[in-house]
């Protein structure tokens, strides 16, 4: 890379966001060739990550059939289960079936299908879960993005007043409160005191159909995220205001409404990007959190539920599906990055 | 000059000359001492004072303050203002250890992979890479789930958890050092490897690794507290502030003191810790 950062305007990135120009004779466009680099590091990073989660969760004294039924479990109980989990395979051999299971959606079943004989399996209990967490999660992003512009471009523009001081300083009282604490008090202000909202996600039904219940949950995953992502986006903001450009723009006399907008902002779409990956990832423990606290019938309480039960083959699969998440939302963060920025792009190579 | 004494005189770079408690002078500095001070004083002190025992009911359940109760009893009719008293004790303990582990297992990696060769520092970059691919909180959980809860398991998950990143801030911090000619020199000189990190590279890194010292050790207690609440960290009838929030909430309606107390504490130890973190970051920034 050739053109100094401070030229472009973008700060920070991560070095494995070089795009490497076409080397010659390649055919490739070098985009494609970093799409196609990025996402096999993404699937060779999954399989390693799909290992570790199988072998913590087999790698322990006595066995998970043991483990799930209890030190009082009766022996035909353990011997079926021992059966339905094939646990006198091999590890490796288990651990192949189970990814090769994973890839067409099967999970296996969970402790009480195998104890009781029917009952849904992992699948069936995480589908229907993770899609009330995916709603509880977009719901929240959907006010965090145009709040954390809103704050941050406010907090930039007013670097060092109180207006900025105000922001920060809340934001950094409110980022350090562990999410159950936030929680809480949301629960003591609005329940207790004002009797306003419910403290409790009801189990029966789709907790879509009553709102009511889903402004306490949202209001507390937006105070830790919100926070998070303002103090990211400032800097990135206040970076941009602070080139060259953006004093050339205003000194031509164009109006500041638009130099923020077509200057500033625009040039501070790729670390705004990159905050927002940040605090979605900084969300995947805030959720399990928050879903506990409001019993909110998401894939975070059902695993908390799975891990206090020790039902191995739920923490499983429940792990596997948020790992891939994760993953899949670093691949696309990184992808973003590089198609809102021209020089990473093009390779480096000018046209 | 001859270029024989020229070569002798790699000067280390002059130590910054601010006094080291300067960051004490801005307010939020301040403010985060006190109140850092007053939570770890009533976590190693409370035990101590601690008017009840901490596991045996003294009234009816869910009592407010009043009666000789000065914050009421909990869901089991327990002292509120007792276990509150003896509820800090094991988040900060186990926060610290965990923050200590992280800091030596991460400085080390981090400098062993940017001094090491390139096979060393692939690895265990690779390693770094692989354990930054969880979710924080799902790796503790995942271990919880196969080893049970224990003090130790949780350590070491946590561990596992707040490494990487610091790892990853050592190396860059270290590679940045090591082109320096003072770190040449005194390979030169023949010291080896651990005498250079120890005596050349740690001190000159020092105030990068102390920057990330308040956002790791709250993390560790966000962990910890996060955990315990979720009730897979102490069992009861143990208690921390953490595991009284949660099952206080049964009784949130006749006696609030039995989860704001703890919650409260909890608020103090980490926004005290985000304050001096703060504080000390934003005193580098300024000497620079």
């Amino acid at each position: 890379m050739s053109v100094p950062e401070e030229q472009v305007g973008v700060q920070q990135l991560d070095p494995k966001l070089d795009v490497k120009p076409a080397a010659a004779g390649r055919r490739l466009h070098p985009l494609l060739d970093f799409v196609l680099r990025r996402l096999a590091i993404g699937l060779v990073t999954l399989v390693a990550a799909s290992a570790v989660i199988f072998w913590a969760t087999n790698a322990l004294p006595g066995d998970v059939a043991q483990a799930t039924l209890g030190r009082n479990a009766n022996p035909k109980a353990l011997a079926s289960m021992r059966h339905e989990l094939h646990l006198e395979e091999p590890l490796l051999t288990r651990y192949v079936d189970w990814l090769g299971g994973a890839v067409h959606g099967e999970l296996g079943n969970p402790a009480s299908t195998i104890t009781q004989g029917v009952g849904p399996s992992v699948a069936e209990l995480i589908g229907p879960a993770l899609r009330n967490t995916l709603w509880l999660a977009l719901i929240t992003f959907a006010l965090l993005v145009p709040l954390t512009v809103l704050l941050a471009t406010i907090s930039a523009l007013r670097v060092g007043r109180p207006a900025d001081y105000a922001i920060s300083y809340s934001s950094l009282l409110l980022g350090s409160l562990p999410e159950f604490v936030l929680g809480t008090i949301l629960i003591l202000i609005f329940f207790t005191q004002l009797n306003l909202l419910p403290p409790l996600v009801l189990p029966t039904g789709n907790p879509l159909d009553d709102p009511e219940q889903l402004v306490l949950p949202v209001l507390t995953l937006l105070g830790v995220s919100l926070s998070f992502a303002v103090r990211q986006l400032r800097v990135g903001v206040i970076h941009a205001l602070n080139q060259e450009y953006v004093t050339m723009a205003r000194l031509g006399g164009i109006r500041e409404y638009r130099v923020l907008w077509r200057y500033a902002l625009r040039n501070s779409l790729a670390p705004a990007i990159q905050s927002f990956a940040q605090t979605a990832l900084y969300l995947f423990g805030g959720t399990v959190i928050v879903e506990a606290l409001y019993s909110y019938p998401g894939i975070g309480r059902e695993l908390v539920q799975a891990v206090g039960s020790r039902d191995i083959s739920t923490v499983q699969g429940i792990t596997l599906v948020l790992t891939s998440a994760y993953i899949l939302i670093n691949i696309v963060a990184d992808l973003a990055v590089v198609l809102v920025v021209p020089r990473l792009r093009t390779g480096g190579e000018s046209r | 000059m001859s270029s024989a004494t020229a070569e002798t005189k790699v000067a280390r770079p002059a130590r910054p000359r601010r006094h080291r408690w300067e960051m004490l002078r801005a307010p939020e500095g301040v403010i985060g001492l006190v109140l850092l001070t007053f939570t770890v004083a009533v976590a190693v002190i409370g035990p101590i004072v601690a008017p009840h025992p901490l596991a045996q009911p003294v009234g009816p359940p869910g009592e407010p303050p009043g009666h000789g109760f000065p914050l009421g009893t909990d869901y089991l009719g327990r002292d509120v203002l007792s276990r509150v008293l003896y509820g800090g004790w094991p988040i900060l303990w186990l926060s610290a250890v965990i923050t200590l582990f992280t800091y030596v297992i991460g400085v080390l990696i981090g400098m062993v992979a940017a001094l090491g060769r390139r096979l060393t520092d692939s690895v265990l970059m690779r390693f770094v890479d692989l354990l930054l691919a969880f979710p924080p909180l799902l790796l503790v959980l995942v271990l919880i789930a196969s080893a049970g809860s224990s003090s130790t398991i949780l350590i070491i998950s946590i561990v596992l958890v707040l490494f990487p990143g610091l790892a990853r801030i050592v190396r860059s911090a270290t590679l940045e050092v090591s082109t320096a000619g003072y770190i040449e020199a005194a390979f030169a000189r023949g010291e080896r490897a651990p005498a250079v990190m120890w005596h050349e590279i740690l001190p000159n890194i020092g105030p990068v690794i102390l920057a990330d010292l308040g956002v790791r050790f709250s993390f560790a207690i966000a962990l910890v507290a996060g955990v315990n609440f979720l009730g897979l960290g102490e069992s009861p009838p143990s208690a921390n502030w953490a595991l009284m929030v949660a099952e206080n909430n049964v009784v949130i309606t006749s006696n609030v003191w039995g989860v704001l107390a703890p919650a409260v504490m909890l608020m103090v130890l980490t926004v005290s810790i985000n304050l001096l973190g703060d504080a000390y970051v934003r005193n580098r920034s300024k000497a620079r």
